[in-house]
C-alpha cells in the first residue's frame, strides 16, 4: 500500500491488490497517508499455495469487497475520472486528550478494553495522583519526547512523551524504579506488538547493575512470573507499545493470525554473577557496569534440551536447523549448562556462537524452500548480497550455512536446579541494545 | 451512585495527517506501459504472472512488465523511480 501512496504522489496511477481480510487495514493504512480514496482492489484470502489456475479464478472473479467483477475494478482504478475527493485527499489531526472524561472505575475499565488499551488483563487505572508518582522514577521531564513506534513499518509513526511512558506503567503495576528500563525499551524504536501477521513477540533482556537494584529475578524461575519487577516491565513494555504506536486492535493495526503467549510480556535479566562469561551487553559495546536492555522480536518457536550430553552437538543441531531459517536464535541457557560448554573449550560465548554459526547447515533445495528465505532473502541474493549469493549458487543436495554469528544470542539466566537450555526464535533488532542509564 | 474518577488517557501522539491528490487518470489503458510490482509475498508472484498473461489476451496493445522491490516490506528508491521514470500505471499485488 506504501508503495502504491508514493507512485501516486509521483504522478502515477496505481492500484493495489490484497486479499480481502486486509480491506480494513489497507483503508487505514490509505486513510493515515491523507489518500483515503487510494484505489484497492481484493481477491480472496488465500493465494500461499494455489495453483496458477485458482489464481486465474480469483483474477477473473469478482472483488470480495467490493463485491464487482475484480478486473473491472483494476482496470476502472486506472482509468476513472477523478472526483473531487480525489483531488484533494484528506487533511486531519487527531489530538487525543490529556485526560479523559471523568467516570467510575467501572465504566473506565470498560472504555479501557472497548479500545483495546489493554491485555484484558485487570489493569492500574492511571490517575494524575499515580502517574505523577511513577514520574518520580525518571530525571526526565515529563513532556520529553521519548520516542516514536508504529505497528509495522508501512504504518504511521506516532511520537510520545515521558508521561506517555508513565501511564502505561502505572497500567501495568510497575513501580517508579523501573521507569529507567521502560523508558529505554520506549526509546529503543521496536515495538513489542507488531501487527505482523506471523504472530511475533517482543523479548527483552536486561543487563547490569539495574537487575539488581529493582529486584529483578534471574535465579529460579527467571523467565516465568516469579518477580514483580519481571512481571509488570514485561507487561507495561507490551501496554505502552500497544498504546504508543496508535493501537493493536485485531483486523487493524494487528494482523497476526495466531497470536503470541508471550505478548503478555516477556522480559527477564541475564544471571552475570553466576555465568562464567562477560555479560552479553559487553558484546555490543558496553561496560559490565552499565545497565542496559536488549530488545529483541521472535517467540513464534521454541526447542529445548538438556546437557550439554555426550552427543550435543547432534542435539543442538537439530534444534538449530529445525528453527525458521530467516529467525535468528535466541539462546538462554542455565549456568550449568554454560560452565559444561567452558569445560567443553568454549571458555567465551563467542566461541560457541561461531560453532553454531559454521554448523547449522541444511541443504540448499530446503533452506531456499522456506517461506521467508524466498521472501526476504531470495532477493538479496538475486542483487548479489553475500553470503547470500553464494548460497543461490549452490547444489540443491549442497549444504548452506542457516545462519551468520551476528544474529545468533546466547544469554545466561536460572537457578541451576537443572542444567536446561531452551532456543526461542529472538532476532536482535538494529541498535536495540539500549542504556537504561540514560533514562534514569 | 459510584464515585467518578478522572485518569490520563494511555495513547502517543497521532501524526497530523495533509491530504494528498491521486495521479491524473488516462483515459485507457491502450497503448500504455503499465508496470506489475510482485510485493514478494509467497505465490504473489504466480499470481501476477496470470495477471500479465489475461492483459495480454484482452488489452493486447497494453505494454506490461513485471518488476520487483529489492526487499519485501522496504521501500526500493531504484524500482520506484524505474516505474516513474518509464511506467504510465502500476498494479501492485499481492499483499502490503
Amino acid at each position: 500500500m506504501g508503495l502504491a501512496l508514493e507512485l501516486e504522489k509521483a504522478g502515477i496511477p496505481s492500484i493495489a491488490i490484497h486479499t480481502h481480510v486486509f480491506a480494513r487495514l489497507a483503508k487505514s493504512v490509505a486513510t493515515a497517508n491523507g489518500m483515503p480514496t487510494a484505489r484497492q482492489a481484493f481477491v480472496p484470502q488465500p493465494l500461499v499455495d494455489k495453483s496458477p489456475a485458482d489464481l486465474r479464478a480469483y483474477i477473473e472473479g469478482v472483488d470480495p469487497i467490493s463485491k464487482r467483477p475484480f478486473m473491472q475494478e483494476i482496470i476502472e482504478g486506472l482509468t476513472s475520472a477523478l472526483n473531487d475527493n480525489d483531488l484533494k485527499g484528506m487533511s486531519f489531526e487527531r489530538s487525543n486528550p490529556r485526560f479523559l472524561e471523568a467516570d467510575t472505575e467501572d465504566n473506565l475499565r470498560e472504555l479501557f478494553e472497548q479500545n483495546f488499551w489493554t491485555d484484558f488483563l485487570p489493569i492500574i487505572l492511571p490517575t494524575e495522583e499515580r502517574v505523577n508518582a511513577m514520574l518520580k522514577g525518571t530525571s526526565h521531564p515529563r513532556d520529553e519526547i521519548v520516542g516514536r513506534l508504529s505497528p509495522t513499518a508501512f504504518r504511521e509513526d506516532w511520537e510520545f512523551n515521558v508521561e506517555q511512558v508513565a501511564i502505561n506503567a502505572v497500567m501495568a503495576g510497575a513501580k517508579p524504579e523501573y521507569l529507567p528500563v521502560l523508558l529505554a525499551m520506549a526509546s529503543s524504536g521496536v515495538t513489542a506488538k507488531s501487527s505482523s501477521t506471523t504472530s511475533f513477540a517482543g523479548i527483552g533482556v536486561i543487563n547490569g547493575p539495574i537487575r539488581n537494584e529493582i529486584g529483578m529475578n534471574c535465579g529460579i524461575g527467571a523467565t516465568g512470573p516469579y518477580s514483580h519487577a519481571n512481571a509488570t516491565i514485561g507487561r507495561a513494555w507490551n501496554l505502552l507499545s500497544q498504546n504508543l504506536q496508535g493501537g493493536s486492535t485485531p483486523g487493524d493495526t494487528y494482523m497476526g493470525t495466531l497470536g503470541n503467549p508471550l505478548s503478555y510480556g516477556f522480559v527477564f535479566a541475564e544471571n552475570e554473577e553466576a555465568s562464567p562469561w562477560e555479560p552479553m551487553h559487553v558484546r555490543y559495546g558496553f561496560k559490565p557496569t552499565d545497565s542496559t536492555v536488549t530488545v529483541f522480536r521472535g517467540g513464534r518457536y521454541m526447542s529445548s534440551g538438556f546437557g550439554p550430553r555426550e552427543h550435543w552437538e547432534d542435539k543442538m543441531l537439530r534444534c538449530l536447523t529445525a528453527a525458521d531459517a530467516r529467525q535468528s536464535p535466541l539462546v538462554i541457557m542455565d549456568p550449568i549448562v554454560a560452565r559444561l560448554y567452558v569445560d567443553k573449550g568454549y571458555d567465551t560465548r563467542q566461541k560457541l556462537v561461531d560453532w553454531m554459526a559454521a554448523n547449522a547447515k541444511l541443504p540448499a533445495r530446503e533452506y531456499w524452500n522456506e517461506m521467508w528465505v524466498q521472501t526476504l532473502i531470495h532477493p538479496l541474493a538475486v542483487a548479489g548480497v553475500e553470503p547470500y549469493a553464494t548460497n543461490l549458487k549452490a547444489k540443491p543436495n549442497e549444504l548452506v550455512k542457516v545462519f551468520q554469528a551476528h544474529e545468533i544470542n546466547i544469554v545466561v539466566t536460572g537457578g541451576e536446579t537443572q542444567g536446561a537450555w531452551r532456543i526461542y526464535e529472538g532476532t536482535r533488532m538494529k541498535n536495540a541494545t539500549v542504556s537504561i542509564d540514560a533514562w534514569r | 451512585m459510584a464515585d467518578r474518577i478522572t485518569v490520563h488517557d494511555p495513547r502517543g501522539f497521532a501524526p497530523k495527517v495533509a491530504g494528498k491528490r491521486l495521479a491524473q487518470r488516462h483515459p485507457s489503458l491502450e497503448g500504455k506501459l503499465v508496470y506489475l510490482v510482485d510485493c514478494l509475498f509467497d505465490n504473489s508472484e504466480v499470481f501476477m504472472n496470470e495477471l500479465k498473461d489475461w492483459f495480454a489476451q484482452h488489452i493486447p496493445s497494453m505494454k506490461t512488465v513485471m518488476i520487483k522491490p529489492r526487499e519485501s516490506w522496504v521501500d526500493d528508491p531504484d524500482m520506484r523511480a524505474k516505474v516513474v521514470a518509464n511506467g504510465d500505471a502500476a498494479i501492485l499485488g499481492v499483499g502490503l
